[in-house]
């Protein structure tokens, strides 16, 4: 008996089986996706969030790099996260944190790299490749050469800059240290700004510069109502990126070991010493995760004026 | 276990560290690779006891076993940090199961390695031979108790030494001080300082105070004086707080930063104690308080990192005396603190029983006459030994006679470091300009929370 064909369902647009078919094709191309991303995934999960959540979990523990507590660590909820709340150097810590972000990254970075790349915009010639290749020389050393270079440079005694400035004894790094390393972070953090404004401020039309110098507008008045607005996007990442690097810095600990008597104990520091230097694991993990949270609500902050006007 | 490994390895990414650490290879064929590491380094910090195992203890050691018919190859991972940088590079090669199989620690951190399981008893990782090395009825019981940890034996000790007041000759002479100085209490070493301070010295006292200095604070500063006031940082099982003696010792303090007679930045600075090595070998400083270590690694005119030609004519010595005579703990007239270092196996070395006969080897009478040739000299824990090379040795023998039979020695349990670091921050304070009482307070207030509460301190 010969049974009737019917048409492939494929064929026909209106036949129940064409979603069907459709979500097989969708959920085929789903899988190849979800093989090709995999990879990156895992290494996600490898290295940054299950790292991330183990952190908490020691935060959670009183675990030790030495004596009983390093052979078994026992839980102890929330005590790390108090202890650090409690803690005034923590907040010693915190304060000075923000004062090193807001004084090296955002004013000293921001304004002297932008400033800088503000004046060598229209510049060509020798001038510009030797400022452009000083300042980028900052940049590329490794920090622990340059650290030292700086420590040397500041040393109270034979130090360079008293020598040069005929002040010999004068402490630079005792009497000033926060001052020392947020002048010392600038220094070697504009050329990463200088070199982003540079290329941002090519993106400003001349014709806009031309019309508002017409119209008779002042620098400034360029600056705000025609600069400003067109490079907004570069400064915000700018801005994002190297308060979050600053944020982490730990050559601070290089130039004055986060002394005298914690005057510098920026976070990165203060992580260092009581998890390291003083072993107390568990309670630097406590600390290392209130920093990642500082770190996230900063950079949503940041990605939120970002978006904001966009 | 392998957690804890994975937890250490995490700990340190997540914290922007990696543990670097040594490992004993399992090599080709038959041979044994052993490595053998201390807080040592060519050109840097104890360059002379880097420059003997690498050049004589290595060499020796491989023809020794070659005789034997074994093929050794002995590779030294050297280290020229601080103390406290060693130490926690020390503990993260340990707790991830790596590290040199032979390695130097510090013997106050004994207690807390043992008690985290970085170092074993030497029976349990060697096994019987370690109890019957020939060595041990040559070392005094004192200086095995270095090595002891809760009864049982977790390394070799190196040796012992002790702390005095040094000076300089040429500026007490200019000062009008004698040659022989020897003060009989506080007060004269203060007169000394004012009369270098009225001759123009630059720093007349400098006694190590801070954090920044670690525990040299402690060993050359505070825990001296506080002996010298009669006190103890942990006595009968209870830790000393806020005591008279401890004012007293933080008084001094105050008397020598305070008043002109030191040099309070030199505390503070990340690298003060080396500079105050400095500043004492170009006599910049009059009165400096430091163990038998400054003589033979610091000022030695030899490998000093800080080298004195006149070291022998020029560098006097004298014992720390108590704050007034008989007042000093078990009613001394002077005092002194000692500590010494171990060398011992690596629970996780591939072959302990060889990581044993070479650390052994460095210990034995042949080793110890090598090192300490040459002016190298330093108090070995081996009386055969002692009485050979101290010989000749005026300052090593001064210690030897003069100061062990009188000093003192750190409480050997896992939390006295914490202890240490609060001490240094009282000094700290006080050479700020905290006053001695408050910063005492202070000091009792977070002993509170390291030996768990007032019940275990007594004021």
């Amino acid at each position: 008996m010969a049974q009737a064909i019917s048409p492939p369902e494929v064929l026909d647009d209106k036949a129940p089986g064409r979603d069907r078919y459709s979500s097989d094709a969708a959920g085929l191309g789903r899988l190849r996706a979800g093989v090709f991303v995999a990879p990156a995934l895992l290494l996600i999960a490898a290295f940054l969030v299950f790292p991330a959540l183990w952190v908490l979990y020691l935060g959670l523990t009183n675990y030790r790099l030495t004596g009983a507590a390093a052979a078994e660590p026992r839980f102890v909820g929330l005590d790390n996260f108090l202890d650090a709340i409690a803690n005034p150097t923590f907040w010693n810590s915190t304060w000075l944190t923000v004062q090193f972000v807001l004084g090296s990254a955002v004013i000293g970075q921001v304004v002297l790299g932008f400033t800088i790349a503000w004046l060598l915009r229209d510049r060509r010639g020798p001038l510009k490749r030797l400022v452009e290749g000083l300042v980028i020389l900052a940049w590329i050393l490794p920090s622990a050469v340059v650290s030292f270079l700086w420590v040397a440079l500041l040393d109270r005694d034979g130090g360079t800059l008293n020598a040069l400035l005929g002040i010999p004894g004068f402490p630079w790094l005792l009497d000033h240290p926060m001052l020392s390393i947020i002048i010392f972070n600038t220094w070697r953090g504009t050329a990463f700004s200088m070199m982003l404004y540079g290329a941002a401020l090519g993106n400003v039309p001349p014709s806009h510069l031309e019309s508002a110098r017409l119209a008779g507008a002042s620098g400034w008045q360029q600056l705000r109502d025609v600069v400003f607005p067109h490079i907004r996007g570069h400064i915000l990442t700018n801005l994002l990126l190297i308060s979050l690097w600053t944020f982490n810095d730990f050559s601070p600990f290089l130039l004055t070991a986060g002394g005298p008597d914690g005057r510098s104990e920026v976070l990165a520091v203060h992580v260092y010493k009581v998890a390291l230097q003083s072993g107390e694991l568990g309670y630097g993990a406590a600390v290392s995760t209130i920093i990642l949270l500082i770190n996230l609500v900063v950079a949503v902050f940041y990605l939120r004026l970002l978006r904001s006007k966009k | 276990m392998a957690m804890r490994k994975i937890a250490v390895v995490l700990a340190a990414t997540g914290l922007g560290l990696a543990a670097c650490g040594q490992s004993s290879g399992g090599g080709n064929g038959d041979t044994i690779e052993l490595t053998i590491t201390q807080n040592a380094i060519a050109g840097g910090k104890n360059a002379a006891a880097a420059g003997f195992v690498a050049n004589w203890v290595i060499p020796k050691f491989e023809a020794a076993q070659k005789a034997k018919g074994k093929d050794v190859k002995v590779k030294f991972v050297p280290s020229g940090v601080d103390d406290e940088q060693y130490k926690t590079k020390l503990s993260l090669d340990l707790k991830s199961g790596k590290g040199a199989d032979v390695i130097d620690i510090d013997g106050i951190w004994a207690g807390e390695f043992a008690q985290a399981g970085y170092i074993k008893p030497l029976a349990d990782v060697v096994g019987p031979e370690a109890e019957s090395w020939d060595g041990w009825s040559q070392i005094p019981e004192s200086v095995q108790g270095l090595a002891t940890y809760e009864g049982k034996k977790y390394a070799l000790p190196i040796g012992t030494d002790g702390r005095v007041l040094y000076f300089n000759k040429t500026l007490f002479g200019k000062a009008g001080l004698p040659a022989d100085w020897q003060p009989k209490s506080w007060q004269e070493i203060i007169d000394a300082g004012t009369k270098l301070k009225s001759s123009g010295v630059p720093v007349p006292i400098q006694i190590n105070a801070g954090t920044a200095m670690g525990e040299a604070t402690s060993m050359q500063g505070v825990l001296p004086l506080l002996a010298g006031a009669g006190g103890q940082v942990q006595q009968d099982g209870k830790w000393t707080g806020a005591s008279q003696a401890l004012k007293d010792a933080l008084g001094l303090y105050q008397k020598i930063y305070g008043g002109g007679l030191g040099d309070p930045k030199l505390q503070q600075e990340a690298k003060g104690r080396d500079k105050s090595f400095q500043q004492f070998a170009e006599g910049k400083i009059g009165i400096l308080m430091e163990g038998d270590y400054f003589w033979r690694g610091v000022v030695n005119p030899k490998d000093g990192v800080a080298p004195m030609d006149d070291r022998d004519q020029n560098v006097g010595y004298a014992l720390i005396p108590a704050i007034e005579p008989g007042k000093g703990i078990r009613g001394q007239d002077f005092v002194s603190m000692s500590g010494g270092a171990l060398r011992t196996v690596n629970p996780n070395s591939k072959h302990p029983k060889e990581a044993f006969e070479l650390l052994a080897f460095t210990l034995s009478p042949e080793a110890l006459k090598e090192e300490t040739k040459d002016g190298n000299v330093r108090i070995t824990p081996r009386t055969d030994v002692n009485k050979e090379i101290l010989a000749g040795q005026p300052l090593l023998t001064f210690i030897s006679e003069k100061v062990l039979p009188l000093t003192a020695y750190r409480p050997p349990v896992a939390v006295y470091p914490q202890v240490s670091v609060a001490l240094q921050e009282a000094t700290a304070a006080v050479v700020g300009g905290t006053a001695p009482d408050q910063a005492a307070a202070d000091y009792q207030k977070k002993l509170e929370g390291i030996v768990g509460g007032a019940g275990n301190i007594a004021s």
